[in-house]
């Protein structure tokens, strides 16, 4: 039972982590029908600034992260995605993975190649007991964040005159242009908005790992893709879904695997999706608008 | 009001609009009719910015709008209900209305006006928390048209807004068309019902292949024999269309 309860931890951190990376993903993609593969990168920049900067006091760390990190997202979209936005879907894709190329490089021409280490805050790898169950204050750290960011996010779409027209853009762009949304902005926004949450993965991120290189985004964004698309491209909550399905199903392969198939956890994991992704090609959640592109 | 002068837009080799010129004063309703691929929608999308013309030039109270965003274009007072509605499906009806109205300077008044166009329309007020993809087409419609109408265009634009929908309710929204002339909105309507567009409208357009062949007031338009040429089985066998006059015009071009 205990080993239930504490798989049961084990399972919702890691949803949770790979919910805010998801989440990233899918707001940019909700709104400008582009998978950004540059999203990793700014994990890894807010994972360089952390790990860079490790002598600095937390908060001002924490603060200079976001900075960074959201600065570097919307940069990102004025710099290389605006002036292509016009010229279709495949490009749009392609700038993408050339942007997150182009960063992986300069974070070694800049950083080196090698592994860089230090402690982002380490009372984070402290544990506390809820009852029969150990638990590690990351992993606290990382469901109750995420709790309150799908609350925040909510509420920010929902309630929010700049929520409505986000929601409205990503239904139909070219009708919410005609009913004044501004695309500029709309645009901007998601791409800060997912700059935060980078900012706020990296930090969970980096304070689970303690090193950072210049791929350590990728990791994690793969899996946060794979998400996305189990949960359905294009919807927030499905997104969200598809996060916390595939941690639950990690955590289960990993206790359930025999020990000499558990390196192959991963590929265990995909062919799971993949069966999902035969019997509902659409993914967990079927939007409207990811149905009217098919 | 708007003034749109040999208008030339190309879709890649091919040219939808080969030198329209039309003009829409204040206070009038134009209709802009013409048979399936005339060009129509896409002489609206030039004038909203969503396709950029090869030359011609588009003013809208006397200055030139060619290269405009669509979503400025709205702020400088003109509204368009696309074809097909457009509506988002996904929100509710209130929020539809609630986007219309997000440019409008005065948040107090503009949310009063949600208010009141869910009373102007009955069947939105019925439904204002359903998601607008579950309204049929008749309220989509009427949805599409308050929430542009929301935003208090100075010309209000309909591509095509009986398209699809039972008699009836082409009706009520040619009801709702006519209410607005009454109220002396500037409209600009667009439709394949060409004779009750022309009978609606004080002038008329008649496009076909990417040029007008036909212009003037309504009477005449609704008159003139290459009126019911253009509309061979489409309008002219309809109910209520005008007997051909037999007015000979040899260059197929009448200007009024
Ligand atoms: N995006 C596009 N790409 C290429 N050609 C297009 C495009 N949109 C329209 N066309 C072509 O331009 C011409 C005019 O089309 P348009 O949609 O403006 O006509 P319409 O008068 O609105 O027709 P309908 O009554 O069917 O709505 C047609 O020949 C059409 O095939
Ligand atoms: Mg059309």
């Amino acid at each position: 039972m205990n080993g239930f309860l504490q798989g049961v931890v084990d399972a919702l951190a890691l949803g949770s982590l790979y919910a805010i990376f998801a989440l990233g993903i899918a707001l940019i993609f909700s709104v400008l029908k582009m998978i950004n593969f540059a999203h990793s990168e700014l994990v890894t920049i807010g994972a360089f600034v952390l790990i860079l900067l490790a002598d600095v006091p937390l908060i001002i760390r924490i603060l200079i992260l976001v900075v960074v990190v959201v600065g570097a997202a919307v940069l990102m979209e004025r710099v290389a995605f605006r002036p292509v936005r016009g010229a279709g879907q495949t490009t749009m894709l392609i700038t993408s993975f050339a942007v997150s190329y182009l960063l992986q490089n300069a974070a070694i021409l800049i950083f080196g190649p090698d592994l860089r280490s230090g402690s982002v805050w380490s009372v984070l790898n402290e544990s506390f007991m809820l009852g029969p169950v150990r638990i590690l204050n990351l992993n606290a750290l990382t469901i109750v964040l995420t709790l309150v960011l799908l609350v925040a996010l909510t509420l920010f779409l929902r309630k929010t005159s700049i929520g409505l027209q986000m929601r409205a853009a990503a239904e139909d762009f070219t009708t919410a242009r005609l009913v004044g949304v501004k695309a500029n902005r709309i645009i901007a926004v998601a791409f800060g908005i997912s700059g935060l949450l980078a900012a706020i993965a990296s930090f969970l991120l980096t304070a689970q790992t303690g090193v950072v290189t210049n791929t350590i985004g990728v990791q994690v964004v793969l899996m946060a893709f794979v998400a996305t698309i189990l949960g359905g491209m294009g919807s927030l909550s499905g997104a969200v879904i598809g996060a916390f399905v595939l941690g639950a199903v990690s955590v289960i392969l990993q206790q359930l695997l025999p020990l000499e198939l558990r390196p192959f956890r991963d590929a265990f994991l995909f062919a799971a999706v993949f069966v999902v992704l035969v019997v509902r090609p659409g993914g967990l959640i079927v939007t409207r608008a990811s149905r009217a592109r098919v | 009001m708007l003034a749109v002068t040999d208008l030339v837009v190309r879709y890649g080799q091919t040219t939808a609009l080969h030198g329209v010129s039309f003009a829409v004063n204040r206070g009038e309703v134009v209709a802009l009719v013409g048979p399936n691929g005339a060009g129509k929608t896409t002489a609206l999308k030039a004038i909203v910015g969503l396709v950029t013309p090869a030359s011609g030039s588009i003013e809208f109270d006397g200055a030139t709008i060619v290269k405009h965003k669509p979503e400025n274009l709205l702020r400088r007072g003109i509204s368009l209900v696309p074809e097909g509605r457009h509506i988002f499906a996904s929100l509710t009806v209130v929020e539809n209305l609630a986007l219309g109205a997000a440019t409008r300077a005065d948040r107090r008044a503009a949310k009063k006006d949600v208010a009141a166009f869910l009373d102007r329309f009955p069947a939105l007020g019925r439904r204002r928390r359903s998601q607008a993809g579950k309204l049929s087409g008749g309220e989509q419609q009427q949805l599409a048209i308050a929430r542009a109408l929301i935003a208090q265009p100075e010309l209000l634009m309909l591509d095509e807004p009986s398209l699809g929908l039972a008699p009836l309710v082409v009706d009520q929204i040619f009801g709702v068309v006519s209410e607005l002339r009454d109220a002396g909105t500037t409209v600009l309507l667009v439709e394949q019902n060409a004779t009750r567009a022309v009978e609606l409208a004080d002038r008329s357009y008649v496009l076909r292949t990417g040029e007008i062949v036909l212009e003037g007031d309504s009477q005449t338009v609704l008159n003139h024999e290459d009126f019911l040429a253009s509309y061979l089985g489409v309008a002219a066998g309809a109910p209520g269309a005008p007997v051909a006059s037999g007015v000979p015009a040899a260059s197929g071009e009448v200007t009024a």
